[in-house]
């Protein structure tokens, strides 16, 4: 036994270790992918072998190769198989894998239950340590459901080692499983008084982690955590508690109260800056939890304010990044202590590092007033012309328009400043923000009526500047505010001084290389400009002039009739027909301009974002029901133009019945007109619902415009926003001095008046003048509008299901299913079985629900009154923070829960025997059924079987990550009334010139198909692997049968001489169709297609191997190029990479790199370019024949898109 | 909650990574490289905390990393953990691989990613912190390791014969590669349990 030890051994050391690994790599620098393909294969044959300790070498391998890009998916079984070798050692290396690798779609993962619960209850602490780290990593919801009790069990563990991690992953367990977290609960609570520091700094670990969540279910342990403040010496405890305290106090003030001593204390006494930190933070959570009627906390704010100030004054940038964090945090709530350190916050501006600049920005926010605004946007400014990276220039630029924007243009005195720095703003390129400025854009103009004029002055020029266009190949580009400059100059076309120049320049054919919804909204408005002009034009009689504008709208209009965005197409034709009719009318000099803009007659007024939602619903209407019964699932989504302005208005209910007949239809299109109707920024092309705002003109009171004399009116070309500044400066002086002059008089009229009303030198907010009388409309809201916000949360919210009452006591329903020994009574008990457990716990769930529910309104209330009782008196208790009254309530409840869970076990074993006495008939018949779902299962999850891929790899690790249009890989290879073939080619990592060909059959018969045999006819270039002696005309039987309606997959070898070109093999499905009536034989014909890119393999490449590839010459080079694409550059990547199997080296912007391999070696690396509608991939192959086949492939997929 | 632990030299060759959120491979190997580029353009001086790459977690998350000699230490990680806790974490865990490699270097850590990983287990569990005690973690590294010699007993002593050998044929032995040693006293931290 010995020898044969020692002879596996020195079989083994001449394979390759983790070590070698490492160093060959290391050593191929130049054809590193080929290295590690080589080692794949080499682990492969590893991992075929029965020596355990040769696979646990392998595992170990490729778990580094996984951290190098590789997916190691495929070993998956190998993988559990190490998991369940008996020395720790290997043990360790397979648990080490699959906490790497393992994900909730592991489908081998389910595998692992019974090894994983065996190592739990293993005796040596480092075998259940090392399952419970492994199992952190990889637990699902079945996995946390079948050990959760087993893991509870471990809580109490004689070893503190155990333990820790025990309570450690029972967080874990309550993401996946919350229905656990309430049977756990008390033990968890109970470990928080565990007596080693480890334990219990786990337990708070895990309960932190949970309250951060769901906070008001935490509250009745502050007393507990209280006294842990007060007692525990470990920092790492004391920092937990103290940030779960602050998001405790936001819902018991009085918590907050009782809090500010000792962490007052704490600050003063603490030498560890990350606990005073934490400290000032929780502190600052309280004052605002406070924030109302506590005047004698002003000490505590000056505290904190002055520590952080000591912060930010640190050398250290951490301390300095850390105290801006806290400082902006102060800054909601008391904003008057921040405002006093305005030149340290504008001083950390400047700051070399981009985290503090970024951490200065937020609180410039609360620092803006009318008076210092535009002199910090000046700043900021300068910021964005020199910041070197466009995510900070980004950033400045929303901080930009936040502050300008904040509390309803509050701090802008003077908007045309305000306009000229959006369109300052515009000259940014490569900015993602482009929307921003539009809806700023959009905002301003329509709410502020006086500045419209301006607005629409440079909105014209911004039409007709031609950088914008320039950009227009970004999504959210600047081109963006073409769509708010495009409206504007429309809408307000009465403003603009020269509508006709305007009109040419939205006409231009570059226009076209807009992105779809910008060039809607240009043809749209090129007719309300048009409407204009024709008016003015018949005013003043020249009706040549008319017509000749008519005659530019003619020729000009078709080239959006063109475009192949259906929006733009519409609009276009629609306009197109009338402008044509138009013509008609003006040749027999008929006056059109009255009629033509009464289709534009109206206001729009502006609407808040959530009004939609907030229309109450009429009583008696049901939204849920449904109004005709759904048809199918198919789900149809209106399409309409993307909103620039407000995007979550129309967020509707997504599913609505599918369409079902005429009426529902008509039924709908009115309802569509009725919403259309309230929204104000859906353009309309049909004037009348529009009417009414007719009817109230000037709804509140018409705006004054008092035009600043100062200001010239007309800006030529863009303007500088600097000469605002200037101008606001020398006005403010003008009015200081009259004020002076005033202040003067009067006061040489009462010469001993009040010095206090006289003795103020510095003007406040107040006293500034806005330069321009504005009238910030407000957004309309409908009537009787419900006053809720509830709807913040986020539904989607994982830790939502964690929001469970933990004061309630335990129900009978709500224990853990508790796995019991099957060696025992296994006979006489099978429905012990997992499943069966899973449905026991679930039935009388359902069945108790309505009865519980009602208890629990009984018992919650009682509860809840006790609850109460306890944290009042704990709370309402006078300051020396005597934790006496502490433990009251914590020991009551743990025995509480103790008698409770004698209770349960009662309960449990009272069920056992109902399990077993009453009703064997059903349970049989359960026991059935279920085998049979089993059965199914297996077969249609087609495990690779020992049988047919016994040589062969079930998937050469190629990532099929990357499936983001939802497609199969799989292609329809040939059908009949009784089959169905599908297939998918993969190229073979193992050997060279070799491609799988994985053959799903689908039997959609009543009949059993069996003898299945499939014959493919060889050509001289593509050869079938056969069994050995089977001569080449014998078919190759498949190993299995099919039973009506199963599905499952063969997989064949083919051999292939040259790879250069694609080819067809024609092939023959030969079976016997079974059913009660009798055989038959029957045929089914089929046409193998190889694709070049089928001998395509997906290799990861770095860009540094790329750019030597493309250097070193031997590459011969082709391109192609294919009009006439929609699709969005990453889905068009996503869509190369799954059919082409490339892999992205890099990607900038609208440009990437990719990389694939052959089988046999050659290099392909591709450069794809995307233009406006079209795309160009270049490519460079070893072979030039492969890739100009490749690139046709590439077309040929391209064009589909 | 960590979200994920990355170790990469200063040319972002990942030596260790462990996400607690399941990624694909590729999504793994795009957020080293993301990563890699956020830390390594920042200058020596500049502070440790960095807001989140795009595909790492969103607003919630912080990138907090240290850079000692040629190795970048990044964890990524939510708004529940204290910044300067988790700094003082990473002086933790690189002073227990310095304890248990003797002196660690850059390659110590290629060639040894799995005993990295081991350490690593015992400080963080499922992205939450197990342990920082460094003699509680060191002393189970200890035991576990005499375990494991037990296991390999009279088998394992002609394999690690073998990898000897081939340690010395190699023309790259390890230690005469000069890369600089991992500094490890870092003076500015105030002492932290």
């Amino acid at each position: 036994m010995a020898l044969k030890m020692v002879k596996g051994s020195i079989d083994r050391m001449f394979d390759k270790n983790l070590q070698d690994l490492v160093r060959g790599i290391r050593n191929h620098k130049e054809d590193e992918a080929k290295y590690i393909s080589q080692c794949i294969d080499e682990i492969k044959q590893e991992l075929k072998q029965d020596n355990i300790a040769v696979k646990a070498n392998a595992v170990c391998k490729l778990t580094y190769l996984q951290m190098l890009g590789y997916d190691i998916s495929w070993a998956a079984f190998n993988i559990i198989e190490v998991m369940s070798a008996s020395k720790f050692t290997f043990k360790r290396i397979g648990y080490l894998a699959a906490s790497q690798s393992f994900h909730e779609g592991t489908d081998v993962i389910m595998l692992t239950t019974n090894q994983i619960r065996k190592d739990l209850s293993s005796p040596s602490q480092y075998d259940t340590g090392v399952a419970l780290t492994g199992l952190s990593c990889f637990v699902t919801p079945d996995l946390a459901r079948d050990l959760a009790n087993d893991i509870m069990t471990l809580m109490s563990h004689t070893k503190p080692y155990i333990r820790k991690k025990a309570v450690l992953i029972m967080y874990k367990v309550f993401l996946k499983y919350p229905e656990s977290l309430r049977p756990a609960f008390p033990r968890l609570k109970e470990k928080l008084e565990d007596p080693d520091p480890g334990v219990q700094s786990a337990a708070v670990n895990v309960i932190c982690e949970l309250a951060r969540r769901n906070p008001k279910n935490y509250l009745s342990l502050a007393p507990l955590f209280f006294k842990l403040m007060t007692s525990s010496t470990n920092n790492w405890v004391l920092i937990k508690i103290i940030k779960l305290f602050g998001a405790l106090t936001p819902l018991e003030p009085r918590l907050g109260k009782k809090l500010i001593e000792p962490l007052t204390n704490l600050i003063h006494s603490t030498s560890a800056m990350s606990l005073l930190y934490e400290c000032v933070n929780t502190v600052i959570a309280v004052l605002i939890s406070l924030s109302s009627g506590m005047p004698n906390h002003s000490a505590s704010i000056q505290l904190c304010v002055q520590k952080l100030r000591i912060l930010i004054e640190d050398s250290d940038q951490n301390l300095k990044y850390l105290g801006l964090l806290a400082m902006s945090k102060i800054l909601k709530t008391h904003p008057k202590s921040v405002q006093s350190h305005k030149d340290l916050i504008l001083q950390c501006l400047d700051d070399k590092d981009e985290s503090i600049r970024l951490r200065a920005l937020d609180l410039l926010y609360g620092m803006v007033s009318k008076k210092n605004l535009m002199e910090i946007v000046k700043k900021l400014m300068t910021h964005v012309d020199k910041a070197e990276g466009t995510t900070y220039r980004d950033e400045l630029l929303t901080k930009i328009i936040d502050i300008c924007s904040q509390s309803n243009y509050q701090y802008i005195t003077n908007f045309e400043w305000y306009i000229s720095i959006l369109v300052e703003l515009t000259r940014l390129e490569g900015t993602r923000h482009g929307h921003l400025i539009a809806a700023q854009m959009l905002d301003v103009a329509i709410r502020v009526k006086a500045i419209r004029k301006f607005a629409v002055s440079q909105m014209s020029a911004l039409l007709d500047s031609a950088h914008l266009l320039a950009s227009s190949t970004q999504r959210n580009g600047i081109c963006e505010v073409l769509y708010a400059a495009a409206w504007i100059c429309g809408e307000f076309s009465e403003h603009l001084q020269e509508p006709h120049h305007t009109l040419e320049a939205m006409l231009r054919p570059r226009v076209t290389t807009l992105p779809g919804h910008i060039q809607a909204v240009y043809v749209q408005n090129v007719v309300k400009l048009y409407a204009s002009i024709l008016q003015q034009k018949e005013q003043a009689g020249e009706a040549e002039g008319a017509q000749a504008v008519t005659q530019l709208m003619v020729d000009r209009l078709p080239q959006f009739v063109q475009s192949a965005d259906l929006e733009v197409q519409e609009r276009a034709s629609c306009i197109l027909q009338l402008v044509k009719h138009i013509q008609k009318l003006q040749a027999k000099d008929v006056p059109v301009a009255e009629e033509v803009s009464a289709l534009f007659a109206g206001e729009l007024n502006p609407v808040a974002p959530k009004a939609q939602k907030k229309v109450p619903v009429p009583e008696g209407l049901d939204l849920d029901a449904w109004i005709n019964e759904p048809l199918s699932d198919s789900e149809s989504e209106d399409e309409r133009p993307r909103a620039v302005f407000h995007e979550e208005e129309q967020r509707r209910p997504k599913h609505r019945p599918s369409e079902a007949d005429e009426e529902e239809l008509a039924r709908r299109r009115e309802a569509r007109k009725q919403e259309q109707a309230n929204n104000p920024f859906y353009i309309k092309s049909s004037p009348s619902p529009q009417k009414r705002y007719q009817d109230t003109p000037g709804v509140e009171h018409i705006p004054v415009v008092q035009i600043d004399l100062s200001v010239p009116l007309k800006v030529p070309g863009l303007p500088m926003s600097d000469q605002y500044v200037k101008l606001e400066e020398e006005r403010r002086h003008r009015q200081k001095l009259e004020k002076d002059k005033r202040r003067k008089k009067r006061k040489e009229k009462e010469k001993k008046g009040k010095r206090r009303h006289s003795s103020l030198p510095t003007e406040s907010d107040e006293d500034i003048a806005p330069a321009q009388q504005v009238d910030i409309v407000t957004e309309e809201m409908p009537e009787n509008a419900l006053p809720s916000d509830e709807d913040d949360k986020d539904p989607n919210d994982p830790y939502r299901a964690l929001d469970i009452d933990l004061d309630k006591p335990l129900a009978d329903s709500e224990k853990l299913p508790i796995q019991k020994h099957r060696n025992t009574e296994t006979s006489k008990s099978p429905e012990k079985d997992v499943p069966m457990v899973e449905k026991k716990s679930k039935k009388p769930k359902k069945k108790e629900k309505k009865h519980k529910e009602k208890e629990r309104d009984k018992e919650k209330r009682k509860e809840k009154e006790k609850k109460a009782e306890d944290l009042d008196f704990w709370l309402s208790t006078t300051p020396p923070p005597a934790p006496a009254p502490a433990p009251v309530p914590s020991t009551d409840e743990c025995e509480d829960a103790k008698t409770e869970a004698q209770g349960e076990e009662d309960d449990a074993e009272g069920q056992d025997q109902d399990k077993k006495s009453p009703k064997p008939k059903k349970k049989k018949h359960r026991k059935e059924k279920e085998e049979r779902t089993k059965g199914k299962k297996k077969s249609k999850k087609q495990p690779p079987g020992s049988e047919e891929a016994a040589g062969e790899p079930v998937q050469n690790g190629a990532p099929e990550e990357e499936q983001l249009p939802p497609e199969s890989s799989y292609s329809l290879l040939a059908e009949n009334s009784y089959v169905k073939m599908t297939c998918d080619i993969r190229g073979s990592l193992q050997e060279d010139s070799q491609v799988t060909v994985a053959i799903v059959l689908e039997n959609r018969s009543s009949s059993i198909l069996k003898g299945m045999e499939l014959s493919v006819l060889d050509s001289l270039n593509a050869r079938m692997a056969r069994p050995q002696g089977s001569s080449v005309h014998d078919g190759v039987p498949v190993p299995f049968q099919l039973p009506p309606g199963v599905s499952n997959e063969a997989q064949y070898v083919f051999t292939i001489q040259s790879i250069v070109m694609a080819q067809k093999l024609k092939g023959t499905l030969s079976f016997i169709a079974k059913n009660d009536e009798g055989a038959t034989h029957e045929k089914l014909d089929f046409r193998l297609h190889f694709s070049c890119s089928s001998y395509l393999i997906t290799t990861p490449c770095y860009s540094d191997a790329f750019a030597k590839l493309l250097e070193s010459g031997d590459l011969s080079m082709s391109s192609v190029k294919v009009d006439g694409i929609r699709m969005s550059f990453q889905n068009l990547l996503a869509k190369i990479c799954f059919h082409h199997h490339f892999s992205v080296v890099e990607r900038v912007d609208s440009c990437a790199s990719m990389y694939s391999r052959s089988i046999q070696g050659h290099h392909v690396c591709l450069l794809v370019k995307k233009g406006e509608n079209s795309v160009s991939v270049d490519g460079k192959c070893s072979d030039s024949t492969l890739l100009s086949n490749l690139l046709e492939e590439m077309k040929a997929t391209l064009a589909k898109c | 909650m960590i979200k994920a632990i990355l170790i990469f030299n200063n040319h972002g060759k990942p030596q260790l990574s462990k996400f607690y959120q399941p990624y694909s491979e590729d999504t793994q190997q795009q957020i080293i490289r993301e990563t890699f580029h956020l830390v390594s353009k920042r200058d020596e001086n500049v502070c440790n905390f960095l807001e989140g790459g795009l595909l790492i977690g969103g607003s919630d998350n912080k990138l907090i990393y240290r850079h000692y000699a040629t190795l970048y230490f990044v964890f990524c990680v939510d708004s529940s953990e204290s910044e300067l806790g988790i700094l003082d974490l990473i002086q933790v865990f690189v002073e227990t691989l310095d304890k248990c490699f003797e002196n660690v270097c850059e390659l110590d850590l290629i060639f040894h990613v799995d005993k990295v990983h081991n350490i690593l287990a015992e400080m963080v569990m499922g992205g939450m912190v197990l342990e920082t005690n460094m003699n509680e973690i060191v002393t189970q590294i200890d035991a576990q390791n005499k375990l494991e010699k037990s296991e390999a007993g009279l088998a394992g002593a002609p394999a690690r014969a073998v990898s000897a050998v081939k340690n010395m044929n190699l023309p790259e032995i390890p230690r005469n590669i000069n890369i600089g040693d991992i500094s490890i006293k870092v003076p500015n931290l105030p002492s932290f349990k």
